[in-house]
């Protein structure tokens, strides 16, 4: 278990918790809170580790592995720990013929991620290529954590990667 | 309007003319644009009467299949010992399209007005929107949007004090284009993989938490309070060519245009002007090499074929190809249509649930064979093996996600053969390392 400290801490305390029991009377089933309770957890924690799908398994009375199985179908949970900033940048065809793959390949230079997927020696970026962002007019899109910024072009990536150190 | 672009004359903004606008987005600022209003007469009427205008209207779905709105609102039952429920697709992920992503943003009480009327409409006192877990500011503006109507009282247990009770629950996805179809949505919603279902049942007799469900994509519950307010035979009346195709269309143009942007159309305006006058046309000194006119998954067109075409739901089939979401991909003669079908299958594939085994293996192997093409390694064969394969994926699992990686591959084959014969001959310079 990457990054687990040894001691798990609940997520489900405070305020947290007050958040998801909040969402209760919303659902007529209990299930249906997984997906907003993995985006709880992944809010406070930055990701999903083994403990806290554990925990959230306990809360909303489901297996561990169950809960994996659905944290693992969704692209943008994360099970490893990533950078202080999470891009994603669309390099679908719409983007893709506007220079969105140039636009990943500056991205992946000069936060210093070596490849796409990875993070950043420093631990401040990780950068992968995710599929329509749902803005194809603007091209080309990229998520900075839950920035949404358009119109990226080889000639801004530096001036927007300064914005987030 | 043509969001981010001013208002050109063809166009016919409805559902847009408040795009732009950030007092558009409250509840008073709604309310002064005459928001609202069509709630307040939908209260008084039944349930009946509220779908028979829709059905006068002629609204068909804009999420993509097209199928009549009031017809589909019909279909619910109507008796109420189950609760019933209203789901709004919010998922918006098919390549090219980005519609809905603007009425959330700018007209968010337009889509709860929508909401509130359809749930009416179909006897369902809640209304689950599920939205794409990468659309993070739609996503703040519906939260708040939500919450001011909650104030308003125009949710809640007494809507307008009605008597009548009305919930909209704001539900965020996590990242899977599947889960934009509409039992995929379902599953999800419960807590579940995004796997589409076998139908049937269909989701009116057994759908979300297994009770009665519609499912309307964003654009078309907007368009529902316009058709209220302004009356069923004015819908009916925009159209400027098929009688079937009613009402204004969100065209989403992205790609090799002037303009890239939304663009609200009355049904049936040609193609041609849409693209030239519209998007104003190619960037300078290039010219047209093919549109995929309804987002990713239907069959690309030919400029040939994009000269004398009604973008409307007749007048593109007529041409080979489908309005589908009303994303609409235009390609210059700068582009390698062989690498960017290639890349739509990989997007396929990645996007796939891998529950069908035709479609699982189908969109892998389709984007390998692609992948061998554009290295240079290609057999005289591979053509045909693509084409075959395409037939294994079409009409033989659970969704269309598998049609629709082939839509683009047997269009492109059939209608730009000589694209692919150049990487065969050696005619072409491999766009792809070995692989
Ligand atoms: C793979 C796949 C993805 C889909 N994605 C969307 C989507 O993102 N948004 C949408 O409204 N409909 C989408 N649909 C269509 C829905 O299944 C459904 O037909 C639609 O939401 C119905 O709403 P409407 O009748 O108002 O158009 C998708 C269908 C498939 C097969
Ligand atoms: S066709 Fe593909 S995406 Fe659809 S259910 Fe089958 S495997 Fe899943
Ligand atoms: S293809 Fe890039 S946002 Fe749609």
């Amino acid at each position: 278990m990457s990054g687990e400290t040894a001691v798990y801490e609940p997520v489900f305390t405070g305020a947290v918790l007050a958040q998801l029991e909040a969402l209760y009377p919303k659902y007529p089933t209990k299930q249906a809170l997984l997906l907003p309770a993995l985006w709880l957890v992944q809010e406070a924690r930055g990701w999903i580790s083994d403990g806290a799908m554990h925990e959230v398994a306990e809360k909303i009375g489901l297996t561990a592995a169950y809960v994996r199985g659905v944290v693992t179908f969704y692209t943008m949970y994360h099970t490893h720990p990533v950078g202080r900033h999470f891009i994603q940048v669309c390099t679908t065809s719409p983007c893709g013929i506007c220079g969105a793959e140039d636009v990943a390949r500056a991205l992946v230079e000069q936060t210093g991620c070596g490849d796409l997927g990875s993070t950043s020696p420093d631990g401040r970026f990780t950068v992968i290529e995710v599929e329509c962002l749902g803005a194809c007019g603007f091209a080309t899109p990229i998520l900075v954590g839950d920035d949404f910024i358009e119109s990226v072009t080889v000639e801004r990536v530096s001036e927007i990667l300064a914005r987030y150190p | 309007m043509g969001y981010p672009h001013p208002i050109h004359p063809k166009e016919t903004p409805v559902l847009s003319t408040h795009f732009g606008e950030a007092d558009a987005r409250t509840f008073d600022g709604w309310v002064k644009r005459g928001g609202y209003a069509a709630l307040r007469k939908a209260l008084e009427m039944t349930p009946e009467q509220i779908v028979d205008e829709v059905k006068a209207s002629g609204l068909r779905g804009r999420g993509g299949a097209g199928f009549p709105t009031g017809m589909k609102w019909s279909f619910m039952p109507k008796d109420t010992s189950r609760p019933h429920y209203l789901c709004c697709n919010a998922d918006e992920s098919e390549p090219g399209t980005f519609k809905d992503r603007e009425i959330m943003r700018w007209t968010p009480h337009a889509l709860i007005e929508g909401c509130i009327i359809g749930g009416l409409a179909i006897r369902a006192e809640t209304t689950y929107i599920y939205i794409r877990g990468e659309f993070t500011e739609p996503y703040h503006v519906m939260v708040k949007a939500v919450a001011e109507a909650y104030a308003a009282g125009a949710l809640g247990a007494n809507v307008f004090g009605s008597g009548k009770r009305h919930d909209v629950v704001i539900h965020r996805g996590a990242g899977a284009y599947i889960c934009g179809e509409e039992t995929a949505l379902m599953n999800s919603l419960e807590g579940r993989r995004g796997n589409p279902r076998i139908k049937p049942p269909f989701p009116a007799v057994a759908g979300l938490f297994g009770a009665p469900t519609t499912i309307n994509n964003v654009e078309t519950l907007a368009a529902v309070p316009h058709i209220l307010v302004r009356g069923a035979a004015w819908y009916a009346g925009l159209t400027l060519s098929s009688p079937k195709s009613t009402g204004t269309k969100l065209i989403s143009v992205c790609g090799h245009v002037q303009r890239p942007g939304v663009y609200e159309i009355t049904l049936g305006l040609p193609m041609k002007e849409l693209i030239y006058d519209l998007c104003g046309g190619m960037l300078p000194g290039r010219t047209l090499k093919a549109v995929i006119p309804g987002g990713s998954s239907v069959p690309i067109m030919t400029p040939a074929e994009v000269e004398e075409c009604a973008t409307d739901y007749e007048g593109i089939v007529a041409k080979g190809s489908m309005l589908g979401s009303g994303g609409m991909i235009v390609m210059d003669d700068t582009t390698d249509l062989v690498y960017q079908i290639m890349r739509l299958a990989k997007f396929y594939a990645h996007e796939s649930c891998a529950q069908c085994t035709n479609c699982r293996e189908g969109t892998a192997w389709t984007t390998r064979i692609l992948e061998r093409l554009l290295a240079g390694e290609g057999k005289a064969s591979d053509l045909d093996l693509l084409l075959e394969l395409s037939e294994q994926m079409t009409g033989k699992t659970i969704c269309v996600l598998s049609d629709s990686c082939a839509a683009p591959v047997v269009s492109g084959i059939h209608k730009f053969r000589a694209d692919f014969e150049a990487y065969l001959t050696g005619a072409a310079v491999p766009a792809m390392a070995e692989v």
